[in-house]
């Protein structure tokens, strides 16, 4: 019997699994894709971490700067514990073999992210996620852990509020398999993918692991606040990271005058941005005064993606951009010991909300979070699962799935799927952006009420039964509709503007909602409402 | 724009080249997009990050190994499978052999050696490890026509990347498991360098591979191999007078 199932193969569920296994646990990870296929493999810029408490940097600073930027909504016994457990991370990666960048001393570099004052971030060239992920599947191959790649999750099996495993959908074959399991965590990632073609997300972000916990009756928590980046490439919505900005570059308007310090924390700058942009004006990246060769050491994927993506130069042209969606601060909500309120079910990395983030997220702290989080739900499911001799699970829920699956094949449809999926990403852009207010967030809630009704009647044209993607894209799309209903409550009842939630209609702070939101399904009733950070 | 696509689905015996008439995107990903929603939505490939670094989305046009995402569409270009792999749907193929090859030529840390490390150091290995996994390599070796047990370029250049890590105290390890199907197989033909999208070099690193394992105590293989494909010795050019495996067709 499988002791800890993982969902999910990015940094977060390969370092879970790492951990469980080295812990004695018989282990199993389940991805919808392959590992390296993961969202890691794009953060670029960095990862944070305090590996020297000097004059000029230490744990308290960066404890302070990443609370700041929470705008006081982070838990701050979990900051302290990842700020203060930050050098042991990177010490731990650096010790694996992620191939660290390395300054003139023998150490590892770091450079300046944006809402802090001090050189923190260290980094592998821009390259960062993609070495990190790789070497963390390196050990996995090297710790024979077992994996079951393009296996697709529908469900957690909960019974009586205590998760007994999964059933997912072999994407080959389209057949369900149930997954007994003593404790399970969920690392599959967030769900900014919901804004189709204005983000900088893999197609295969689509929140599946949240929107199951969701159904399942687990708390959500501060869905409304979606991180735009500031810099992505226009029209493409191509990351170009922080370290940009970071490096010393500038941006620039039509008339290539500075209009905003580079190095505010992410919010600021995208609405900076994308202000001029609603006005019509264009804004560049002006990376030119750098140098080629600093520009090569320092971000040669980056150069590369605006040679191949815009015909540019980064060392000779003014790099047109727009902000996009980034990254998700909400999503399952979990306590210190990566627990959810479900028992025995564990989250970590994007799609957990670990009380780090708040109301904004610090460049560099989310590789710093999957990993942290990632060893500590992986421990504790390990430890946890220890205690459980016994595994007894009905089929009801596996029965609900075989219903549900059959349905949609035999169900034929006139509605087109991926045009639902344009419509609701452009609407999200627009209406649930950078800038909100009520009327617009009600129109959205009215779009995604009646698209749930029609989705909820809609079948697939292709009836194959192996390798039937357009099976998966219309599950992935009923789980990014799911999450519509508890960000849009959040974000009309959240009557303030903080971080990454900016009202137009309420523009200041407010005291009364210096709370974490909360969503949770109960009998079949979606219930929210604030509640006090711990 | 004309787009040509080998469909494959075994379900309905189908196993064929469709034209496909559509505007002219910007990349081959939006091309196939654009068909899937223009003309059949169930034709299947893999996409994700659409920056090239998933590595997800690698295919072969006109018999070249791309990435989708990245590549620009031409005229009446035919989009085909990667080869050397089992076709699952249209462009998707098994990938399942990725973690065997990279399990069996040791490709990680086997025991970390403290010591310091310089930039250096770090940029000994910076190019090997910008590897994305996308088999793009290994979709255009021409070895494994006759070796199917061959390790492959990404598995090598993963090996190299892991023997010049100054971190790695056990070496040897890793060229130990490299030597049977491995490192001497190669003919050193180079396609794999040709289409490699993250501009690594998986031939030179397979040479500084074998000049490692000599230095190493492991036996020279490569004047063997060339006695058996009939040249009394000299340089490796993979060329089979026999009417054999021929890598440069010529």
């Amino acid at each position: 019997m499988i002791d800890v199932l993982i969902i999910g193969s990015g940094g977060a569920g390969l370092t879970a699994a790492l951990n469980a296994k080295k812990n004695g646990s018989e282990v199993l990870v389940v991805s919808k894709t392959y590992p390296t296929h993961s969202q890691t493999c794009q953060a670029q810029g960095g990862i944070n971490a305090v590996l020297n408490e000097t004059n000029d940097d230490n744990n308290q600073n960066y404890i302070n700067d990443t609370y700041k930027a929470s705008h006081n909504l982070g838990n701050q016994k979990n900051i302290k514990y990842l700020c203060e457990n930050s050098k042991n991370t990177l010490m731990w990666l650096d010790s694996i073999g992620v191939p660290f960048s390395r300054n003139k001393n023998y150490g590892i570099a770091q450079r300046k992210f944006g809402g802090t004052k001090a050189k923190r971030t260290c980094y592998s060239s821009d390259y960062t996620g993609l070495k990190i992920l790789h070497t963390l599947y390196d050990q996995c191959i090297k710790e024979e852990i077992e994996f079951l790649n393009e296996h697709y999750l529908l469900d957690l099996i909960v019974e009586e509020n205590c998760v007994k495993g999964t059933i997912v959908l072999n994407m080959q074959t389209s057949e369900l398999i149930q997954i007994a399991a003593k404790t399970v965590i969920l690392a599959t990632g967030g769900y900014a993918g919901l804004y189709h073609q204005f983000t900088t997300n893999s197609f295969v972000s689509t929140g599946d692991g949240i929107a199951a916990a969701f159904r399942a009756g687990a708390k959500l928590s501060n869905m409304e606040f979606i991180q735009f980046h500031p810099t992505t490439l226009e029209n493409k919505n191509i990351l170009i990271s922080e370290s940009a900005r970071g490096e010393g570059g500038y941006l620039v308007d039509k008339d290539g005058n500075r209009f905003i310090d580079e190095l505010k924390p992410r919010d600021e700058v995208a609405r900076a941005i994308f202000k001029k942009n609603h006005d019509g004006e264009k804004v560049y990246l002006d990376l030119r005064h750098l140098g080629i060769e600093k520009i090569q050491e320092a971000m040669p994927q980056e150069r590369r993606l605006v040679i191949d993506f815009l015909n540019l130069k980064m060392e000779e042209d003014l790099i047109p951009i727009n902000p996009s969606a980034h990254y998700t601060m909400g999503g399952i909500e979990t306590d210190i010991d990566a627990k959810t309120s479900i028992k025995n079910l564990y989250a970590c990395g994007e799609c957990s909300q670990s009380g780090i983030h708040g109301a904004n997220r610090l460049g560099g702290n989310s590789l710093l979070e999957i990993i942290t989080f990632g060893q500590v739900a992986g421990k504790n499911a390990s430890d946890s699962a220890k205690e459980i001799d016994d595994l007894s699970i009905s089929d009801i829920q596996y029965k609900k799935n075989e219903k549900q699956i059959e349905e949609i094949f035999e169900k034929e449809t006139n509605l087109d799927y991926l045009k639902i999926k344009k419509e609701i990403g452009k609407l999200f852009f627009v209406n649930v952006g950078l800038f909100r207010e009520e009327k617009k967030l009600i129109k959205a809630l009215d779009y995604i009420n009646k698209k749930k009704e029609e989705i909820s009647k809609i079948g697939i044209k292709n009836k194959d039964k192996i390798y039937n993607k357009n099976l998966i894209e219309l599950l992935e799309l009923k789980n990014l509709i799911t999450l519509c209903e508890p960000i849009l409550l959040c974000a009309i009842e959240r009557k303030e503007s903080r971080g990454a939630h900016y009202r137009v209609d309420f523009k200041d702070k407010s005291l009364e909602y210096e709370k974490n939101s909360v969503c949770l399904l109960k009998d079949g009733k979606i219930k929210n409402y604030f509640e006090d950070v711990l | 724009m004309n787009i040509k696509i080998k469909r494959f689905n075994s379900e309905q015996d189908i196993d064929e080249i469709v034209d496909y008439d559509i505007k002219d995107n910007k990349t081959i990903l939006e091309s196939l997009i654009e068909v899937k929603i223009k003309y059949d939505e169930s034709l299947a490939f893999r996409c994700g990050c659409r920056t090239g670094i998933c590595g997800s989305c690698s295919l072969r046009v006109n018999g070249v190994e791309k990435l989708a995402c990245k590549s620009k569409l031409n005229e009446n270009d035919l989009i085909e499978p990667i080869k050397n792999t089992k076709v699952i749907k249209d462009l998707i193929v098994d990938l399942e052999h990725e973690s065997k090859l990279l399990k069996k030529s040791n490709t990680f840390l086997n025991k970390l050696e403290e010591t310091t490390i310089s930039k250096e150091d770090e940029k000994l290995i910076d190019t090997q490890s910008n590897c994305i996994l996308c088999q793009s390599c290994f979709s255009s070796c021409p070895i494994y026509e006759v070796n199917d047990k061959f390790l492959g370029p990404y598995a090598l250049t993963r090996a190299l990347r892991y023997v010049d890590d100054k971190k790695e105290s056990h070496k040897v390890q890793t060229l130990e498991k490299i030597q049977d199907n491995g490192v001497w197989d190669c003919t050193l033909c180079g396609n794999c360098t040709m289409v490699c999208p993250q501009f690594i070099d998986p031939k030179t690193d397979i040479m500084n591979l074998r000049m490692k394992s000599v230095q190493n105590g492991f036996e020279d293989r490569s004047m063997q191999y060339m006695t058996g494909a009939g040249f009394a010795g000299g340089f490796d050019t993979g060329f089979d007078p026999t009417g054999g495996f021929n890598p440069n067709g010529f």
